[in-house]
């Protein structure tokens, strides 16, 4: 269901219209009515009181004469019905002698001559306890709670001595057909009134929602169709619509400067990412290159050994299918059958490192070796170690030890590569497996990113020990994730 | 016609020739206006607020009597009887009650009849809603209304009567009042201001007739017997011959088709001559509760 909070401007505005109309309406009747009664009032009031003043004064005469019959007729006279105020007509005029008994009346039969005033009950009973306070000649008000009369009580005065008094009673003014009158009229005026302003205020409502709708329908375009959002028909004045507007298009302005930025951004990124990759192919490439170099090297000096040949050879054949398998991966659709890692493959990594560690003099010891091929990519495990060994070298430096440990488990393999040169310092430690991150002037920073990216392709784990004189690299594999 | 048009022929000479005498003072008037007007004093012994009846009956008595004619009403009996006996007026139809109190000092006219005699009574009425009140003897205590104090339909019967039961009339009743006028009685009791009233059977027969809700709202519970009908009477000193020829123009209204009408619109039959010992029935009750 809808809230109000949820309607179209175009429908609040002529709603909230209305609303003032009618709110006002309401106020203003309502002031009207109360000060329509207070007339009414104070009119009646001021008419019974001077119609008790003239009364009493003709009536000194009757009364003081004993001439009931006359003073019938004048209050006759003051009793006669006033079509055009009806409510100006006395209901009972009575006149009381000093005692509060009936002298003459407008009802003789509710009020006999010479009975108490006070019999027929009621407010009259009431009357004749006003009667005993207050000063003998005031005109009083006395106007009971539970009675629908009012009463006007005015002595008849000669030469001072009170004779009795002159009472009329009146209707108390009806509020209720007074009120719906005026409600009535209020009503009619209010229609008047909501006829006139209501296409007023719908038009208004048009003019007011319109650059707010275009605004909104502006945004709900950002981001995706931000060129459609900056050429949209948006208000230009100067109030806050209008500054809203203005606003609106700086924003959609910075915003495709913004986008534009980052397309940039994206494509030198893309051109980062190839460029990283053909760095890693070659580094990958060029590690074996080196040992089988110098296994050829060393085969030409021996050339009539027939097991050496033998031996570079077989060398060969695996340094280039690695490499071959390296080149592969790059190439999706070619997926070439890749071998187990077998205990020859820590041969020929000794061999492939050899070199580098002979210029280094660096002494590499193998603490562990495998008895039988475990289930894991050869390609794969062996640009792991060989990572790590041509790290650990450099790193074990002039004269160290390059340790490499190779251990199998039921669940997979752990190789561990330690080497006694410097160690990594605390605050390298997070961007030790980062692309280009090299402690050394000499290499690219690749070698640990690439053992990491393998690793977690075949949902391995490195951990990385480091003090000084001694720094471990371990990498355990879990078979079963590539067969 | 040429009857109706000619006092109004009269009245506009004379209303233009005083006019031009004030202007031009000059004594030219004629032999009419030389005479005094006839001055008629009325009482409310019938309806004598019905103007316009009052206005053609003058008109037609100025053509009879070959003068002007004024008719002078005030509020109780006892003014139209003083300024009668002060020799103010030269007529006056009075109650029978007066008459009676200064025979010696007054000629009677004549009377007039009404329901074939020169007779009428006096009604002692309630209001329509008290059906218990049988007698007057059961208004002990209450508030009645007299017409006037020198009426003897409207005063002098009832206190008569009261006298003739052994009561005394000023403290019978606990309150009374005079309305100064037979058909104001009749109001009066109607709404019941007062329990109960005296009133003159003619008038309350006429407006039985001409408002019959006036005295539907009463009842009568008891009726006189038949007394004399209030009089047309002069002031002793008139000129015989005027009184004759006013008795003359009364007596034989009847016989005028205009004067019949006028008397039909006051319900009567005509005028007798009359004799003053036709008013001796109130007489006696004058006397007796004068001294009871």
């Amino acid at each position: 269901m809808r809230t109000l909070a949820d309607l179209s401007l175009r429908w609040k505005i002529p709603l909230r219209v209305v609303a003032a109309v009618v709110g006002t309406a309401l106020a203003v009747t309502a002031a009207l009515v109360a000060r329509d009664y207070d007339l009414v009032r104070q009119n009646l009031e001021g008419h019974a009181r001077s119609m008790g003043r003239v009364l009493a004064h003709t009536l000194v005469m009757p009364v003081l004469h004993d001439d009931i019959w006359r003073a019938y007729e004048i209050l006759q006279s003051a009793h006669e019905p006033n079509p055009a105020a009806p409510e100006l007509q006395a209901q009972v005029v009575l006149v009381t002698d000093a005692d509060y008994r009936v002298f003459v009346s407008t009802r003789p039969r509710a009020f006999p001559i010479g009975t108490s005033a006070a019999a027929p009950g009621g407010a009259y009973g009431l009357l004749r306890a006003e009667l005993s306070r207050g000063g003998p000649t005031d005109q009083r008000i006395l106007e009971p709670a539970d009675s629908a009369l009012f009463f006007i009580m005015t002595p008849l005065i000669a030469d001072g001595v009170a004779l009795g008094h002159v009472i009329l009673a009146y209707a108390k003014p009806a509020l209720l057909p007074r009120f719906l009158g005026q409600v009535g009229r209020a009503a009619w005026v209010t229609l008047v009134v909501l006829l006139i302003l209501l296409p007023v205020s719908w038009v208004w409502a048009r003019r007011t929602a319109q650059p707010l709708l275009r605004l909104a329908g502006a945004m709900k375009q950002i981001p995706l169709e931000l060129e459609a959002a900056r050429l949209a028909d948006l208000p230009r004045s100067g109030d806050e619509i209008g500054q809203l507007g203005e606003a609106f298009r700086r924003m959609v302005a910075e915003m495709k400067v913004k986008q534009e930025m980052e397309r940039q951004m994206l494509s030198s990124e893309r051109l980062a990412a190839i460029g990283r990759l053909t760095a890693g192919i070659a580094h990958e490439i060029n590690n074996p290159l080196t040992g089988m170099l110098t296994a050829i090297n060393t085969f030409q000096r021996h050339r009539d050994d027939p097991q050496r040949a033998e031996r570079t050879l077989s060398l060969l054949e695996r340094g280039l299918s690695q490499i071959r398998n390296t080149v592969s991966a790059l190439l999706v659709e070619a997926k070439v059958e890749d071998r187990s890692f077998a205990p020859e493959d820590i041969d020929d990594l000794l061999i492939l490192v050899e070199a580098e560690a002979h210029a280094q003099a660096v002494r590499v010891v193998v603490d562990g070796r495998l008895a039988e091929p475990v289930p894991l990519p050869a390609t794969l495990v062996r640009q792991i170690v060989l990572n790590l060994l041509l790290n650990a070298v450099t790193a074990a430096g002039e004269g160290g030890t390059v340790r490499l440990n190779a251990c199998t488990s039921p669940r997979g393999l752990t190789l561990a590569v330690f080497n006694d040169g410097a160690h990594i310092e605390q605050h390298d430690m997070p961007y030790l497996f980062e692309p280009f991150a090299t402690g050394r002037e000499a290499g690219h920073g690749l070698g640990l990113w690439i053992v990491y990216q393998i690793t977690r392709q075949l949902d391995g784990t490195i951990a990385v020990e480091s003090e000084p004189d001694a720094t471990t690299f371990t990498i355990e594999i879990p078979y079963g994730k590539s067969e | 016609m040429n009857r109706d048009n000619a006092p109004c022929e009269a009245a506009g000479r004379r209303t233009f020739l005083r006019a031009a005498g004030a202007v031009v003072a000059l004594p030219v008037l004629p032999v009419r206006a030389e005479e005094a007007p006839v001055r008629i004093g009325l009482t409310p012994v019938f309806l004598d607020d019905q103007m316009s009846f009052l206005s053609e009956w003058r008109r037609w008595l100025e053509v009879k009597l070959g003068r002007s004619v004024v008719f002078v009403q005030r509020g109780s009996y006892r003014e139209v009887m003083d300024l009668l006996l002060a020799g103010k007026l030269d007529f006056a139809w009075v109650c029978g009650y007066p008459y009676v109190l200064h025979r010696q000092e007054l000629k009677l006219v004549a009377v007039p009849l009404w329901r074939g005699g020169p007779w009428y009574q006096s009604y002692l009425i309630v209001p329509a809603d008290d059906s218990r009140t049988k007698t007057l003897a059961d208004l002990r205590g209450k508030v009645f209304a007299y017409s006037d104090p020198d009426s003897n339909s409207g005063y002098l019967y009832p206190r008569y009567l009261l006298t003739t039961q052994g009561e005394n009339p000023a403290d019978f009743f606990s309150r009374s009042f005079f309305t100064w006028a037979h058909r104001k009685v009749v109001e009066a009791v109607g709404i019941a201001l007062a329990d109960g009233g005296a009133v003159d059977g003619y008038v309350w027969e006429t407006l039985a007739e001409s408002h019959p809700d006036l005295t539907r709202a009463t009842r009568v519970i008891g009726r006189s017997p038949p007394l004399g009908y209030p009089p047309f009477v002069a002031r002793s000193d008139l000129p015989t011959a005027e009184l004759a020829r006013f008795r003359t123009v009364l007596l034989e209204m009847a016989a005028d088709p205009q004067g019949m009408d006028l008397l039909h619109r006051l319900r009567l039959d005509g005028f007798t001559p009359g004799k003053p010992d036709h008013f001796d029935e109130i007489a006696r009750m004058a006397a007796r509760v004068r001294n009871p």
